[in-house]
């Protein structure tokens, strides 16, 4: 991205990004990396189970690999799709970046002059100074300063992160060791969230779904995603009922821990033209998988929120004439130009393992 | 005896002390096992701080073999490297958080403050102050004794069950709930106590220094006039002495809500889990500028004495770090910016931290001012504090951008934190270790260190820690979340690239124990001051080694 100063830095080390290292895609090659076992309260097996899973449908649309994940090779921040992480990004590329770096060239600089010009081959007899009041208040005071111009938009962006406009939908996120629950409470829908194991993963069992590169990349997919409309103001009401876990959704600088016994509020509104699927992690260590409890967010548009809404149930509060059946209808993402691919919700292929 | 009151006579002279009674040692086991002695202190918790280094070096090895490549490669390896043959894939992750929380433990308990406290602090404290030992020597040797059942606590924690399997699996932060009700097995107990003896131990040692620090100068030796180093283990005796009670009340409430039902950190019987971690960084915070102040002071001796000129804007430097361990008590919570607190707390915790940036610059600059001017000659030590001074600045600017309270949550619990610590202490603390081993090594030996081995160590180091730590900041930004044992295929090339950082850096410290050993079996005699007119402290005037008691007639200062 805008990290010149460190793609400067790394060209001197003779390091250069590999994009074409490792594709996102790429399966892992070991059996035993993917998802563990038992603690699954499989939620993907109750309802839609016995439908194939079509891709590109709404809550399974097909992923871009070039946003709201992880990229090979790349070293700047994750693109934002949110009003708050585009001011946050801004804020960091444009002011924080460029200063620290400007800050640590400048420290190498005189460090390397002072180093060369008073060597002892050319300054001999050192001098005896060891004050100078000015120079001592001029480097107390411009860091004061340079802090100062960083506290201020640093603090604005505080205060719009604690001012949320009226929310259109709310989510109740629960944390569990080790997957996520999501609410719609105003729609009384309810689900949890997997992580998908990898095909060939030795826990897997027959006719059990594994991931594909349409899920979404490994370790990062999840069986279900939150769905959540474009453009509106979602609020995310975030606990956990065991230990501590954290929401954390990078494209939209949203991160916020999953306190049991406590309620966490925080709140994002996506990009009206940013449909797509974000991954994030659980960002607090929570025990033996705690790597293994990915979070996913499928943004569509409202039209497809609430016929997504109707596929799980939920009652639409708007009590639109019976939301068409959801899955077949649905558009692909617009971001998303694949074909549009099924996988049959029990996998034949996944009896050829072991 | 022909010493007179001005100890700068000494100089030169070997050590007319060291005739008389002062060089009568103790037979082998009273001496080491019972041993009153600052400096035979001193160099046990350098032997100390060298053990457990190699043992978190080697888990942070096993660490990195694993994240060279996704998916698990090590964890199902034999114990220890991995959870052992046969065991279940959730022992095999449980394994890998008992590696990061050991990891954790064992460097900032078991190897930095060993080191730089214990050891740097014990031996050359009361040497730089003019005094024939520690105010209470027998108190001193308790508390290097309490670390070796701690240490042993530690370690055997990890033969005995943790919950999902053996050890403690919790980080070095034990947060609740995860180590009470999320941890059965009597591991974590095990690790709660382990802390408990290394808290005492440290009071112990903070109460001595202060003591010694405040009533045992030589005559005319003032506070104004106290080498940087003892101002720096002052202030971090203090830092000891506030914050390690709170931590000690923490993680007792933490074994009475695991052992006795209490609920002090679970909701469902009123308590908190927000509050262990409030009370966990109220010490947390204070105890990383107890890793760092020492190190802040043997920088500014070892800058001082190569560049041959008297430390820059000396009382600024002083009061900075005072500065710093004042301030370091009022921004823990910036450890907790997504635990959802309150706007007007994060703005607060922001702001302060921020502070924090003011009394760092002024030492670095100061650093720089007093090498400008200088006749600066560059042996193994002054390399060392260089490399700080720069890396210490890299890992200080990225603070800055944490700080933020609004832009910390994306980079919260990634690897832009983990470069971020690791270059303020791995590369910051560590390298002001090194620099101060090979500083003092003549000293304590009387025997001096390889300089051409003391070069290629410091530079293959300086290459591989780069390497290892440089690029987790490219990870954090694409969001490699901490503690995780696997990751998604599109984070390997930075990962393998540190994981190669980690063998060089490896292969450096190879280099150093080849140079220590090859020194103590065949270095020259190191004659009382090796580095010239810019050593001006007291422990320059004695013999290399010193005496085994010094100053039986103290040294005036004028």
């Amino acid at each position: 991205m805008k990290l010149i100063g460190w793609a400067i830095a790394l060209a001197a080390a003779g390091l250069t990004p590999a994009a074409a290292q490792a594709p996102a895609s790429s399966p892992t090659d070991n059996a035993a990396a993917a998802a563990p076992a038992a603690a699954a309260p499989a939620a993907a097996a109750a309802s839609p189970a016995a439908a194939p899973i079509v891709y590109g449908s709404v809550g399974h649309q097909i992923p871009n690999p070039k946003i709201g994940m992880p990229q090979a090779g790349k070293i700047g921040i994750e693109e934002q799709v949110t009003p708050i992480g585009h001011e946050a990004e801004h804020f960091h590329d444009i002011w924080l970046m460029p200063l620290i770096t400007v800050i640590s060239i400048f420290v190498l600089v005189l460090l390397a002059w002072t180093m060369f010009r008073y060597r002892r081959g050319a300054n001999p007899t050192p001098s005896r100074n060891s004050h100078n009041t000015t120079i001592e208040v001029i480097w107390t005071l411009v860091p004061v300063l340079i802090l100062v111009s960083i506290a201020i938009p640093s603090i604005r962006l505080l205060r719009h992160q604690y001012t949320p406009p009226p929310a259109d939908v709310t989510v109740k996120v629960t944390g569990h060791q080790w997957y996520w629950t999501y609410e719609y409470p105003d729609y009384g829908v309810s689900f949890d969230s997997n992580i998908l194991k990898e095909k060939g993963d030795a826990t897997l069992k027959p006719g059990d779904r594994f991931r594909t590169d349409n899920d979404g990349p490994p370790l990062l997919a999840a069986d279900e995603r939150m769905v959540l409309p474009a453009g509106k103001v979602v609020k995310f009401i975030i606990t956990a009922d065991d230990v501590i876990h954290s929401f954390s959704v990078p494209a939209f600088w949203t991160k916020l821990d999953a306190n049991p016994g406590q309620l966490n509020e925080t709140w994002v509104k996506v990009d009206a033209d940013k449909t797509g699927v974000y991954f994030g992690q659980c960002s607090e260590l929570c025990g033996a998988r705690h790597g293994f409890m990915p979070i996913n967010v499928e943004v569509v548009t409202p039209q497809q929120f609430e016929q997504w809404i109707a596929s799980k149930g939920g009652k639409l509060a708007s009590a639109k004439p019976a939301a068409a059946p959801a899955a077949a209808a649905a558009t692909p993402a617009a971001a998303a130009p694949q074909p549009v691919t099924t996988q049959p919700a029990t996998n034949q292929a996944a009896t050829a393992q072991n | 005896m022909s010493t007179t009151a001005d100890a700068l006579h000494l100089k030169g002279h070997g050590a007319p002390d060291a005739h008389h009674d002062a060089d009568h040692k103790p037979g082998f086991f009273v001496r080491w096992f019972m041993s009153t002695n600052h400096k035979d202190i001193g160099t046990l918790y350098l032997i100390f701080a060298i053990f457990a280094g190699i043992i978190g070096g080697g888990i942070s090895g096993i660490m990195r073999a694993e994240l060279m490549h996704p998916g698990i490669q090590i964890l199902t390896q034999a114990w220890p490297l991995g959870a052992g043959a046969g065991a279940t894939m959730d022992e095999a992750y449980h394994h890998w958080n008992v590696l990061i929380t050991a990891h954790g433990l064992i460097m900032v308990f078991f190897m930095v403050m060993p080191a730089m406290i214990g050891g740097f602090g014990n031996w050359f404290v009361p040497l730089m102050i003019g005094a024939p030992d520690m105010a209470f020597p027998r108190m001193n040797n308790i508390s290097f004794w309490l670390l070796i059942p701690s240490f042993a606590l530690l370690l055997g924690s990890s033969f005995v069950s943790g919950g999902t399997g053996l050890g403690a699996g919790n980080g070095w932060t034990l947060y609740a709930p995860l180590s009470t009700t999320g941890s059965t097995g009597p591991a974590v107990d095990m690790a709660i106590f382990s802390l408990h003896l290394a808290g005492a131990s440290s009071i112990l040692g903070a109460i001595n220094f202060i003591t010694t620090i405040f009533n045992m100068r030589a005559p005319g030796m003032t506070l104004h006039k106290m080498p940087l180093f003892v101002w720096s283990v002052l202030v971090t005796a203090f830092l000891l002495l506030l914050s390690l009670p709170v931590l000690a009340g923490a993680i007792t409430m933490l074994l009475t809500d695991r052992n006795f039902g209490t609920t002090f950190f679970d909701a469902s019987g009123g308590g908190n889990v927000v509050l262990y971690q409030h009370l966990f960084w109220f010490f947390g915070h204070p105890e990383v500028y107890i890793l760092i102040l020492p190190g802040f002071g043997m920088v500014s001796q070892i800058v001082a004495t190569f560049s041959r000129k008297p430390v820059f804007g000396y009382l600024g430097m002083a009061y900075a770090m005072v500065a710093i361990g004042v301030v370091g008590f009022v921004v823990w919570a910036h450890h907790m910016f997504t635990t959802g607190m309150n706007v007007n707390e994060k703005m607060y915790f922001t702001a302060a931290t921020m502070i924090i940036a003011v009394p760092t610059g002024v030492k670095i600059f100061s650093w720089i001012a007093t090498m400008w001017g200088g006749s600066i000659s560059f042996e193994t030590p002054m390399l060392w504090a260089i490399g700080f001074i720069f890396l210490f600045t890299v890992g200080g600017v990225t603070g800055v951008v944490l700080a933020n309270g609004g832009v910390d949550n994306y980079m919260h619990d990634t690897y832009y934190v983990v470069a971020h610590f690791h270059y303020v202490l791995s590369l910051g603390a560590v390298f002001a270790i090194f620099g101060g081993f090979y500083y003092w090594f003549p000293k304590m030996s009387g025997k001096m260190y390889n300089e051409a081995l003391g070069k290629l160590h410091f530079f293959v180091m300086f290459i591989g820690v780069n390497l290892i730590f440089f690029p987790q900041h490219f990870l954090g930004l694409q969001n490699m979340a901490r503690r995780i044992p696997d990751y998604t295929p599109a984070l390997e090339y930075w990962n393998r690239i540190s994981t190669i950082g980690y063998m060089i850096t490896a292969a450096g410290v190879l280099v150093f124990f080849v140079n220590i050993l090859w020194s103590l079996a065949a270095g020259k005699k190191a004659p009382d001051n090796p580095w010239g007119e810019g050593a001006t402290t007291l422990e320059w005037t004695l013999s290399s080694p010193p005496p085994f008691h010094q100053y039986s007639t103290l040294p005036r200062i004028d």
